[in-house]
């Protein structure tokens, strides 16, 4: 549908590091046996497999973070969240599987520049210069849930819709010029 | 005020000469440098008097150069930046700022509330425990005075319009202090390859060291120490595993080496858009804590004097900032330490009239150097009293070993330099249980290495090096950070001679005029005197007397404190032991603390897709946990009441829709979900026909109710549980944690898809023709019956609509994608227009609900309410063999036939029954209260029947029908009449049509 919105429909601030807030993304929850041979096939389907403990893997627009060992998180088009809930939950029909399409429940942000990680240094407890390319961080950032991962250039992050402000606040307050921690 | 400008000519190497910069101190301009603190400057331009002491109002200049000081404390800035309680001595000095004494009044130099030192003999230690013990006149008749004469600076009356942060950093090492030990713990963990931190809480690095040596010319390496400083900064700033921080104080130590540090951003450029202060919250392999000692005062007559300084802190003042604190100086000292006072300040051309040694025959190296140079040494000599009043105009000398009543001769001096030995400053060591020893030798308490703090590991997570491990000489300091240490040259010392009064034989006349805590006025007399009134613990002295309780909690005071205690008690210093060392070392703001949290971000504020609109229509709001939801929609000038009762209305003539988006919305999938579903739920869950809903109680183990909400079977293996508002995370977790911990191998999934929805509850006879406007899914009452739920494409939307109702009219609510909550809100606005739709909030929520006798978890519930009491019975499945609460259901005093249980209520009137009213019994309970029957759990106008209704908890309720019954509210009376709380359409024909 055309009147769609994200959260904060794609707002953005300039400050020692760049903060967008990137729009429409589809996001779909699985549930499963990380272990199960079941699980590997339906995202070979997609030209992907189970990413390791706190992983993030990518393959061409879609990328999938080990959430806990029972759940996964597949960020995909928004465009393409529906179908790719229907494939993958019909391909785990035989599992004891969950899969939902819950694009809408976070919204996610870009935080660019190379003072990137000083952003969140700021606001999550997380040992930042030693967090691997590749790594999804499950933390909080000050009073609220939120995970984000290295991507070329910065740090994606995800946070839940309802509190998009609140976080958006926050990185601002946290990427202000001249308030670079080095 | 004597006003001498006393700034050398030379010399001073913190301060930028080339540069003047101004600032304020009560109203006069003070000339100052880039580099000076507030106390260097006002010292450079005269200024000794800084302060007044807590209790006695007694007149004070600063006694220390660093994070020690106790007595010169200002308020800095004016309206919303005055900070109160600032050191002079550790307050950086910039142009335009603006300190206040405080204390005082009218002024600083004429304080006419230091009538309390005339009173002193009339307010020893306890005197505010006996003062207010004394009975009710005293408290009304003394409090009020002494809570005006005792203070320190105000608080400020406005909001703080400075912004905060924090940050949080990992290192393997984290050195605190950036003196010589400092620095070279560093290059031995740095070059090492740790990840190393080092904090230094001035804006300087090289400690004292680096001043030392101007007296004593000794060398690190064969260099000067402010060359190896700089060769060792150098070097540490190349290394990209080591991070050098100056103005970062070191705060406390917590458990895993939780390290809280604070750093000064901008507290020199306020108003400046930056964070003034930034708060570290840091974890550590190990702390090095290299934070050097804390010279002690002499307890003498008259310590407290304006110019009596501690020695360390003259020399501070001369080498650092080019400022003496007199033209001439007497020096009283019990260790070699002092003599390097004497040389520096001789090099300055200042006149050292006499130096007083409490020991019989000083003749160490630094001792025959001052000797050289023709100052007269006094051996086994001391002060009887101090001259002047609001500054030193000389002293009395007397014998140490007397009772310093004969006064040998009056010295004329304007400063007195006193050192009465180290203390290594063990506070972060401390804070985390790192235990201490007592060093007979050098008299002071230093680390055992043997007890230090632990970590999660059991191993030490902290260590002390240089002066904060006992290491005094440069030497040893050295020798105690690094395992290469450097060659060191430094002169021999010989041992110091503990002291605790001087003149040894004082009677109580002197000795209560020798200050032990200077901010807070308690003197040798005070210990003494609580440890005959039988204070011998020292935490117990402490808290009579207030030592060490002042804002620089005892860093002076405590070792001399707690060793005259000692003597009094008659028993070893390590006997009496320390009192407990907590953070923060020196205060920190709550502005840091609070760090970003406040104003917009404050706390998360959690809104709905269809927020911005609400904003617009200028709702008034109502948190529901971190939601915002919109109480009523009040119109321009239109009493809240007002809109309640035309939202209640519209619901009930026509329509109305309401955002429902904040309901919890849980999934519950799997083979097992019904069985789990059946445990949670109160009611039979896995019975329910797909496509159909139910509506479902939860209760705790303990058989309360907890929470409530329609559950949706939305396959053969699914359902969607809808919960209170705010109740989601909470009741996902109680899923998961039954799951996880107790029901591990069941196969049932969870998720919390509060967010991924909005949802619009339509409601009121006209429901059904707003939805049919929209189009595409048949709503009929055929195709879509109460209690149930469909899905597909209404008005193109992606929508699952239930047929469920809250209000007790025909309802759906309708759930889409969060992304498309404002469009479907829009679209429902503008097919409702024909029917006048109104958006309604949750006052009128409360008051259609209430109509209906629905109840509300947390109006209705409290955390002791069991279903029974709401008579909910029919919602307690009989078939099945368990739920979670079923057991304690069956407790005796649950299914007691006497508990309160819920009813309507009439007033007789028809007004509204104050919400907090309760129904008296006659007599009394065990505790002599009134007893009481019952209480209001809700109470509405209610507009639909023009009159009051509410709902209670009453005792035997339901088996007192239309008996009358009063209830109290604020000592008014109403009587009531037990209804059925079912007010409105008893037999619910409306909601099924």
């Amino acid at each position: 549908m055309s009147d769609m919105v994200s959260a904060l429909n794609g707002a953005r601030f300039e400050g020692f590091a760049e903060i967008t807030e990137t729009g429409l993304c589809g996001m779909v929850q699985i549930r499963a046996d990380l272990a199960s041979a079941g699980l590997a096939q339906a995202l070979g389907g997609l030209g992907l497999s189970v990413p390791g403990r706190r992983a993030i893997l990518s393959a061409g627009d879609l990328e999938l973070g080990w959430m806990s060992p029972d759940e996964l998180m597949l960020f995909c088009p928004r465009d393409r969240a529906a179908a790719i809930t229907q494939q993958l939950a019909q391909a785990l029909g035989g599992e004891h599987a969950m899969v939902l399409d819950v694009s809408d429940a976070r919204v996610r942000f870009s935080i660019r520049g190379e003072k990137a990680d000083q952003v969140l240094m700021k606001l999550c407890p997380v040992d930042l210069p030693t967090l691997p390319q590749g790594e999804i961080r499950r933390t909080r950032a000050a009073q609220t849930a939120v995970a984000f991962w290295r991507v070329d250039g910065g740090l994606d992050l995800i946070a839940f819709r309802s509190v998009a402000g609140y976080v958006m606040g926050l990185l601002k307050h946290s990427a202000r010029p001249g308030a670079e921690l080095f | 005020m004597t006003r001498r400008i006393t700034r050398l000519d030379r010399g001073g190497r913190l301060i930028d000469r080339a540069r003047d910069i101004t600032f304020c101190f009560d109203g006069r301009r003070i000339p100052a440098h880039p580099g000076d603190t507030l106390a260097s400057a006002l010292l450079g331009a005269g200024h000794v008097l800084q302060g007044r002491s807590f209790k006695y109002h007694r007149p004070r200049g600063p006694v220390a150069a660093g994070a020690e000081e106790p007595n010169a404390l200002v308020t800095l800035g004016g309206r919303a930046r005055m900070e109160p309680d600032l050191r002079t001595t550790t307050t950086e000095a910039f142009d335009g700022a603006e300190a206040r004494s405080q204390n005082r009044w009218p002024g600083l130099g004429l304080d006419l509330l230091a009538i309390n030192d005339r009173l002193s003999a009339f307010m020893p230690a306890g005197f505010y425990y006996k003062t207010f013990m004394a009975g009710r006149s005293w408290e009304k008749l003394f409090e009020p005075i002494i809570r005006r004469s005792a203070g320190l600076g105000p608080a400020p009356t406005e909001a703080d319009p400075d912004s905060y942060e924090q940050a949080y950093a990992f290192a393997d090492v984290i050195i605190v202090g950036g003196g010589v030990a400092g620095l070279a713990a560093a290059l031995e963990h740095g070059r090492a390859g740790a990840r190393v931190w080092v904090l230094e809480q001035t804006p300087h690095w090289g400690g004292r060291a680096v001043v030392d040596a101007e007296a004593d010319g000794a060398t690190i390496d064969g260099l000067a120490p402010e060359a190896w400083v700089k060769a060792a900064l150098a070097e540490l700033e190349a290394l990209p595993n080591v991070t050098l921080r100056t103005r970062m104080l070191a705060a406390g130590l917590h458990d895993h080496a939780h390290l809280i540090a604070l750093e000064s951003v901008a507290d020199t450029t306020p108003g400046a858009d930056l964070p003034r202060q930034r708060l570290w919250r840091m974890r550590a392999g190990k702390v090095i804590v290299a934070a050097g000692a804390l010279e002690r005062p002499l307890s003498f007559p008259g310590n407290d004097r304006p110019g009596v300084m501690l020695a360390s802190a003259v020399r501070d003042y001369i080498v650092n900032w080019a400022v003496s604190p007199g033209k001439r100086i007497v020096i009283l000292t019990n260790n070699d330490d002092a003599y390097r006072t004497a040389l520096v300040a001789l090099d300055a051309g200042i006149a050292i009239p006499a130096i007083l040694d409490l020991r019989k025959t000083p003749n160490g190296p630094l001792v025959q150097a001052v000797r050289d140079r023709g100052v007269r040494i006094l051996p086994g000599h001391s002060i009887a009293k101090v001259l002047g009043s609001k500054q030193v105009k000389g002293i009395a000398l007397c014998r140490h070993e007397s009772r310093g009543e004969a006064w040998l001769e009056r010295i004329p001096c304007d400063a007195v330099a006193m050192s009465g030995g180290w203390s290594p400053t063990v506070h972060l060591w401390s804070h985390c249980g790192g235990k201490l020893a007592w060093d007979t030798e050098a008299a002071f308490f230093a680390p055992d290495p043997d007890k230090p703090p632990l970590g999660a590991d059991g191993k030490a997570m902290a260590q002390c090096v240089g002066a904060a491990a006992g290491a005094l000489r440069l030497d040893a300091c050295l020798a105690s950070a690094m395992s290469a240490a450097p060659q060191v040259e430094t002169p021999a010392e010989e041992p110091i001679q503990p002291v605790w009064v001087t003149p040894a034989e004082a009677g109580p006349h002197l000795r209560a005029k020798m200050w032990l805590d200077f901010q807070n006025d308690v003197k040798v007399s005070d210990i003494q005197l609580a440890a005959r009134e039988g204070y011998q613990s020292v935490e117990h002295a402490k808290r009579y007397t207030t030592l060490g309780m002042a804002t620089d909690q005892g860093k002076l005071s405590n070792i001399n404190g707690l060793a005259i205690l000692s003597q009094a008690l008659d028993q070893p210093i390590p006997a009496t032991g320390t009192t407990t060392f907590r953070p923060p070392y020196t205060p920190i703001g709550f502005g840091a603390i609070a760090g970003e949290a406040r104003g917009e971000i404050f706390q998360p504020l959690r809104r709905t897709a269809m927020d911005a609109w609400h904003e617009d229509q200028g709702a008034h709001w109502e948190p529901v946990g971190q939601w915002r939801r919109p109480y009523c929609y009040p119109g321009k000038a239109e009493p809240h009441s007002a809109a309640i009762e035309r939202e209640v209305l519209a619901v009930r003539n026509s329509v109305g829709m309401l955002d429902a988006s904040t309901l919890g919305k849980i999934i519950v999938k799997g083979p097992d979900a019904g069985r789990f579903l059946d445990m949670i739920y109160t009611n039979m869950m896995s019975t329910l026909a797909v496509g159909k809903c139910r509506y479902g109680l939860m209760c705790s183990e303990n058989g309360f109710l907890m929470d409530d909400g329609v559950v949706a079977r939305l396959s053969e293996d699914t359902w969607l549980c809808h919960t209170t508002t705010g109740g989601a995370e909470a009741i996902h977790a109680h899923m998961e944690d039954w799951l996880q911990c107790e029901w591990w191998d069941w196969k049932v999934w969870t998720a919390n898809v509060t967010e991924a929805y909005a949802q619009v509850a339509v409601a009121g006879p006209n429901a059904r023709k707003v939805l049919e406007a929209l189009g595409g899914v048949d709503v009929s009452r055929e195709a879509l019956p109460h209690m149930s739920w469909t899905a597909g494409p209404l008005g193109g939307f992606d929508a699952r609509i239930y047929r469920i109702s809250f209000s007790g009219e025909l309802g759906f609510e309708i759930a889409v994608p969060t992304s498309q909550g404002m469009a479907l809100w829009s679209r429902l606005l503008e097919a409702g227009k024909a029917f006048d739709i109104r958006p309604y909030g949750t006052e009128a929520l409360h008051v259609l609900r209430a109509e209906k006798g629905f109840i509300m978890i947390g109006d209705e519930t409290d955390g002791t309410v069991i279903p029974q009491d709401l008579g909910l019975n029919w919602a307690l499945s009989k078939k099945k063999a368990d739920f979670l609460g079923k057991r304690a259901h069956q407790r005796s005093f649950m299914a007691s036939p006497d508990r309160w249980k819920l009813v309507g209520l009439e007033s007789l009137d028809g007004s509204v029954i104050p919400e907090c009213a309760i129904a008296p019994a006659p007599g009394e309970n065990a505790n002599r209260q009134r007893n009481t029957q019952g209480r209001i759990t809700s109470s509405y106008y209610s507009p639909t029947l023009k009159r009051g209704i509410a709902m209670g908890l009453v005792h035997n309720g339901p088996d007192r029908m239309g008996e009358e019954i009063i209830f109290n509210a604020d000592g008014k009376e109403v009587t009531a009449r037990i209804v059925s709380p079912v007010f409105y359409d008893p037999k619910g024909e409306k909601l099924d049509v």
